[in-house]
C-alpha cells in the first residue's frame, strides 16, 4: 500500500540555530521513501575550491550518514569536539505495521471508515517521513557549520561523491564488537568521571550535564507518553464524530440531525494530533458562519516539544562523550606524568617517558581548549533552540485555542439560536 | 412553550383534561390499570418486567474498564437541570446516608427549572421532613416537600409502571441499573474516590430518571408515582433484589419473550411501525458503539490528565538543573502551565463523562424500552390473532356441530362464540390503541430527544469553549517569559 513516498523539501534547520553560510551549504531537497529504505537527496552549494563544481547532488541512504558520524567518533584529532549526533534510524515499523493491519481489516467496516482510516495513517506516516528527513538535514548542517568537521575529507566525500558509498551496515559481529566497547566505555567513564577536575569550569560542566542528561531524559520520556495519551484520546473523539455523523444520518430530516452533524464538526476539528475537516459537513450548515478551514496534517505542537527533547537528549550525550573523552586524556595524563617520574627515579626508559608524557600533555591540552569553547557553544545552541522552540509552541498552542474557541463559540450562536 | 397545569383530583378516574401537549391520554390512565389488574387472561402481567435490570449492555457497561488512576472527580459544579414545563408543582427529595457517613443534602426538585434534583441510593434512610409552602393549582398535596427513598424503592416503583403501562404501548424510561460490585464497596464504608465517583454516578442517574418519569404526563398522573413522590411510608418493595427468585423468575420470562419475538411472525400493514423499528434497531447499535466510544474517552482522557502532571513534574526538574537563568525560569513556567493544562484535561474528562457517557447510557436504556413497546404491540396483535383463529375453529366445531343431535353442546359452543367474537373485537381494540399510543410515544420521545441532545451538546460546548479559553489565558501568560529568555 504504502509502497513509496516522494516528498520535496525545503531547507530548514529544526531544532537548532545555525548561522548560514555562503561558503558551504547543505539540505536535502529531496527524498524517497522505498519498502524498506529511505533514499536522501543531499544537496550541496558551495564556494570552497575542494569541490568540482559549485552546486551538486547525490543520494544517500542512512547507513551513509552513520558511515559518515562513526568516522568523526573515531578520529583521534576530533577528541575535543562535541560530535554531532547520528540521526536516528528511520522507523517506519509501527506506522506500516499499522497500514498492514487497516488492509487485513477492510472487509470488516465501511467503505468510509476505512478511507478515513488511511487518510489519518497515511498523514502519520507522512509525518514520521518529514522528521526523519529533518533529522538527517540537521545533522549535516550541524557538520557544515562546524569550523573544523566542514572541512573533514570523508564529509567532502560524502558530499560529492556520486556513487554508491558501498557502506553496508555493521554485520552481527560487529555489532557485538560495538555492544562490548560500549559496556567498557561506560564502566570506563564512571571511572573517569570519578576524577576530580582542577579546573572549575570542567568539574561544574561535568556535574551539570550528567544530572541535566538524566533530567532531558526523563523528560523526553514523559513527553512521549503524554503525546500517546492526546493521541488515545483523539482517536476516540475521531471514533466519536464517526458514530456521531451516522447516527445524525439516522435522524435524517430532523433536527437532531443538524445537531449532531455541528458536534461532529467541532468534535473534527477539535482533534489534536490531526486535523481534518470532512467536506460533507458543510453542506447542510450555513457557510456564512464558517471560514474556509484548512486540512492541516500533523498540526503537532505536542510533537515540537518531544522533539526537541529527543534531540538534546542525544547532543547532551555528545557533549557527555567528549567530557569522557578529556576525562580519559586527563588520567592518560596524570598516569604519564606518574611514569616519568618512576622512570626518572629508576632512570630507566626515561626519554621514552618524557615522549609519551609530552604526547599526552599535549592532547590532553588540545582536547581541554577546544572542549571549553565546544562546551559554551553548545549552552548557546541549547538556549537559542530551547526558546525559538518554546515561543512557536505557545505560539502553536495560543493560535490552535483562538481557532477552536472562535469556532465553537460560532456554533454555540447557530445552535441557541435554533428555535 | 405555554405551561398549563393538569387538573386531577386523585378520586377520580380519569383525567378531566390536560396539557397542550400532543398526547391525548384520555382512554388510558387508572381506568386501564383496573383493566388488566383484573384481567385473569391478561397473560402479559407477568411478564411485562423492567427490561433494563438485567440486559446484556450491562455486564459491559458493570465490568468496568481501566480506571488507572485515582483522579479527584469533584460532582460537576452544575448539575443538569432539565426543565419540565407543564407541571408547577416543586417536590424535592432529600436522602442521608446510612451509616451515620457524610449526609448528602441534595435537593431534587421535579418542577419549574430552578431547582435541582438529588436521589438517594439503596442504603440510605428516609427522613419524614415536610415543608410545606403554599402554591396552589398543585397536583400534589403540598407545595414542597421531601421524602426520603431507598434505590429498591425506585427500582420498584419502574416495575410498577412498567407493568402498568408497558404493554399498553407507553415507553416507560428504564430506572438505573443495579451494581453489586459498587453497592458492596459503598456498603462497606470504603471511603475512596471510586466509591464516591459511584455515589455520584448513582445520584445524577437517580435523578434523571425521576426527571424523565414525571415529565411523561401519563405516568406523572399515576397514583404510584404521585404515592412515591409525596408518601412519608412506602411499602418496602420485594421483589427488586437482583438475586431474589423473582429476579431469576424475571429471567426466565425474558429468555421466554425472546424465543416468542423470535416466533412471532407479523403481517406489518403499516409501513410507518416498519420504519421506525428498523430505525430503532439502527440507533440502538449505534449509540452502544458511541457509549463504548466516548467511555474510552473518558478513560483516555484521565490518562492524559495523569500523564501531563507527571511531564510537568519533570519539566520542572529539568527546569532546575537548567543552569541558564532565563530558560531555567521558563521551563519552570512551562512546568506550571502543563500542570494546570493538567487540570483542564481533568474538568474535561468529567465533562465528557457526566454530560455525554451518562446521556448515551440513558438513551441506550430507553431505546431497549422503546423497542420493547414495539414488542408488545406485536404481542398484542398475536393475541388477537390467535383470538382470531381460535374463533375460527369454535365456528368450524360449531357448524359441525349443527349436524349432530346436541343442543346443550350446540349452545355452549355458540356461548363460547359470542365470548370469543367480543375477545376479538376487544384484541382488535387493543391493538389499534396500542399502535395509536406508540405513535405518539414514539413522536413525544423523538422530540424529547432533540430536547436532550440539543441542551447535552450546548453544555458539551460551553465546557468546550471554557477550556479553550483557559488554554489561552495560561499560554498568553507563559509567552513574554518564552520570548524573554536570551
Amino acid at each position: 500500500m504504502m509502497g513509496y513516498l516522494s516528498v520535496s523539501l525545503q531547507p530548514r534547520a529544526v531544532n537548532v540555530d545555525l548561522q548560514t553560510d555562503a561558503t558551504l551549504q547543505v539540505d536535502i531537497s529531496d527524498a524517497l521513501s522505498e519498502r524498506d529504505k529511505v533514499k536522501f537527496t543531499v544537496h550541496t552549494k558551495s564556494t570552497l575550491p575542494n569541490f568540482k563544481q559549485s552546486e551538486f547532488s547525490v543520494v544517500r541512504q542512512h547507513e551513509e550518514f552513520i558511515w559518515l558520524h562513526d568516522s568523526f567518533v573515531e578520529n583521534e584529532d576530533y577528541a575535543g569536539y562535541i560530535i554531532p549526533p547520528a540521526p536516528p534510524r528511520p522507523d517506519f515499523d509501527a506506522s506500516r505495521e499499522k497500514l498492514q493491519k487497516l488492509g487485513e481489516g477492510e472487509g470488516s467496516m465501511t467503505k468510509e471508515e476505512f478511507t478515513k482510516m488511511k487518510q489519518e495513517l497515511e498523514a502519520e506516516y507522512l509525518a514520521i517521513f518529514k522528521k526523519t528527513v529533518a533529522m538527517h538535514e540537521v545533522f549535516l548542517c550541524r557538520v557544515a557549520a562546524h569550523p573544523v568537521l566542514r572541512k573533514d575529507l570523508n564529509f567532502h566525500v560524502f558530499l560529492e561523491y556520486n556513487q554508491d558509498l558501498s557502506v553496508r551496515g555493521k554485520n552481527k559481529k560487529e555489532k557485538l564488537e560495538d555492544f562490548f566497547k560500549n559496556v567498557v566505555k561506560s564502566a570506563d567513564g564512571v571511572l573517569v568521571a570519578g576524577v576530580k577536575d582542577v579546573d572549575d569550569f570542567f568539574e561544574h560542566e561535568k556535574t551539570f550535564l550528567l544530572e541535566y542528561h538524566n533530567r532531558v531524559k526523563d523528560a523526553s520520556a514523559k513527553s512521549d507518553r503524554m503525546i500517546r495519551s492526546h493521541k488515545n484520546a483523539a482517536d476516540d473523539i475521531n471514533r466519536i464524530a464517526s458514530f456521531f455523523l451516522k447516527v445524525s444520518e439516522l435522524f435524517e430530516k430532523t433536527r437532531v440531525s443538524t445537531l449532531l452533524r455541528w458536534l461532529c464538526f467541532v468534535l473534527f476539528h477539535l482533534i489534536p494530533a490531526q486535523v481534518k475537516v470532512e467536506q460533507l459537513l458543510m453542506t447542510d450548515v450555513s457557510s456564512h458562519l464558517l471560514q474556509k478551514i484548512e486540512a492541516r496534517v500533523a498540526a503537532d505542537e505536542d510533537l515540537k516539544l518531544a522533539d526537541l527533547l529527543k534531540y538534546y537528549l542525544r547532543e547532551s550525550q555528545a557533549a557527555k562523550d567528549l567530557l569522557y573523552r578529556r576525562g580519559r586524556a586527563l588520567v592518560d595524563y596524570e598516569n604519564a606524568n606518574k611514569a616519568l617520574d618512576k622512570a626518572r627515579a629508576k632512570n630507566r626508559d626515561v626519554l621514552q617517558a618524557e615522549t609519551s608524557q609530552q604526547l599526552c600533555c599535549h592532547k590532553f591540552e588540545k582536547i581541554s581548549e577546544s572542549a571549553k569553547q565546544e562546551l559554551i557553544d553548545f549552552k548557546t545552541r541549547r538556549v537559542a533552540a530551547f526558546r525559538k522552540n518554546l515561543v512557536e509552541l505557545a505560539e502553536l498552542e495560543l493560535k490552535h485555542a483562538k481557532g477552536n474557541l472562535q469556532l465553537l463559540q460560532s456554533c454555540l450562536s447557530v445552535l441557541k439560536g435554533d428555535t | 412553550r405555554e405551561a398549563s397545569v393538569p387538573q386531577f383530583g386523585r378520586e377520580q378516574s380519569g383525567p378531566a383534561s390536560l396539557p397542550a401537549e400532543d398526547v391525548s391520554t384520555n382512554s388510558n390512565g387508572p381506568k386501564q390499570d383496573s383493566l388488566f389488574d383484573d384481567d385473569p387472561e391478561d397473560l402479559f402481567a407477568e411478564a411485562t418486567e423492567e427490561v433494563s435490570l438485567d440486559s446484556p449492555e450491562r455486564d459491559v457497561l458493570l465490568s468496568d474498564g481501566p480506571s488507572p488512576a485515582i483522579t479527584p472527580i469533584t460532582p460537576p459544579t452544575s448539575v443538569i437541570t432539565p426543565r419540565i414545563e407543564s407541571l408547577t408543582v416543586p417536590v424535592s427529595l432529600q436522602i442521608e446516608e446510612e451509616e451515620g457517613g457524610d449526609s448528602f443534602d441534595i435537593h431534587i426538585a421535579v418542577s419549574d427549572p430552578e431547582k435541582v434534583g438529588e436521589f438517594s441510593g439503596t442504603f440510605w434512610h428516609l427522613r419524614d421532613k415536610q415543608d410545606s409552602s403554599g402554591t396552589s393549582l398543585s397536583v400534589f398535596k403540598q407545595g414542597e416537600f421531601s421524602v426520603k427513598r431507598r434505590f429498591s424503592d425506585f427500582l420498584g416503583l419502574h416495575s410498577k409502571l412498567a407493568s402498568k403501562y408497558l404493554h399498553v404501548g407507553y415507553i416507560v424510561p428504564p430506572a438505573p441499573e443495579k451494581s453489586i460490585v459498587g453497592m458492596t464497596k459503598v456498603k462497606v464504608g470504603k471511603e475512596d474516590q471510586s466509591s464516591n465517583e459511584f455515589v455520584e454516578k448513582r445520584r445524577s442517574a437517580l435523578e434523571r430518571y425521576l426527571m424523565r418519569t414525571v415529565k411523561h404526563p401519563v405516568l406523572l398522573k399515576d397514583p404510584d408515582v404521585l404515592q412515591f413522590l409525596e408518601s412519608s411510608e412506602l411499602p418496602r418493595a420485594v421483589s427488586t433484589q437482583a438475586l431474589s427468585s423473582a429476579g431469576l423468575l424475571r429471567m426466565v420470562n425474558k429468555a421466554a419473550d425472546a424465543v416468542n419475538k423470535m416466533t412471532i411472525k407479523m403481517n406489518e400493514s403499516d409501513a410507518w411501525f416498519e420504519e421506525k423499528q428498523q430505525q430503532f434497531e439502527n440507533l440502538d447499535i449505534q449509540l452502544r458503539k458511541l457509549h463504548a466510544s466516548v467511555e474510552s474517552l473518558v478513560c483516555h482522557r484521565k490518562e492524559l490528565s495523569v500523564n501531563t502532571a507527571l511531564f510537568a513534574k519533570s519539566a520542572a526538574m529539568l527546569g532546575n538543573s537548567e543552569d541558564h537563568t532565563a530558560l531555567s525560569r521558563a521551563l519552570s513556567q512551562l512546568a506550571e502551565v502543563e500542570e494546570k493544562i493538567d487540570q483542564l484535561h481533568q474538568d474535561q474528562a468529567n465533562a465528557d463523562f457526566y454530560l455525554f457517557s451518562e446521556l448515551l447510557g440513558d438513551y441506550v436504556r430507553l431505546i431497549t424500552a422503546v423497542k420493547g413497546v414495539f414488542d408488545h404491540r406485536m404481542k398484542t396483535w398475536q393475541k388477537w390473532q390467535d383470538s382470531q383463529m381460535l374463533l375460527q375453529k369454535k365456528r368450524e366445531a360449531e357448524a359441525k356441530l349443527q349436524f349432530t343431535n346436541k343442543p346443550d353442546k350446540l349452545q355452549q359452543a355458540k356461548d363460547e362464540i359470542k365470548e370469543l367474537e367480543g375477545k376479538v373485537q376487544q384484541g382488535e381494540r387493543d391493538f389499534e390503541q396500542i399502535s395509536k399510543t406508540i405513535r405518539k410515544e414514539v413522536s413525544r420521545f423523538e422530540k424529547e430527544r432533540v430536547k436532550d441532545f440539543k441542551s447535552v451538546i450546548i453544555k458539551y460546548l460551553e465546557s468546550l469553549v471554557q477550556t479553550q479559553q483557559q488554554l489561552i489565558k495560561y499560554w498568553e501568560a507563559f509567552l513574554p517569559e518564552a520570548k524573554a529568555i536570551s
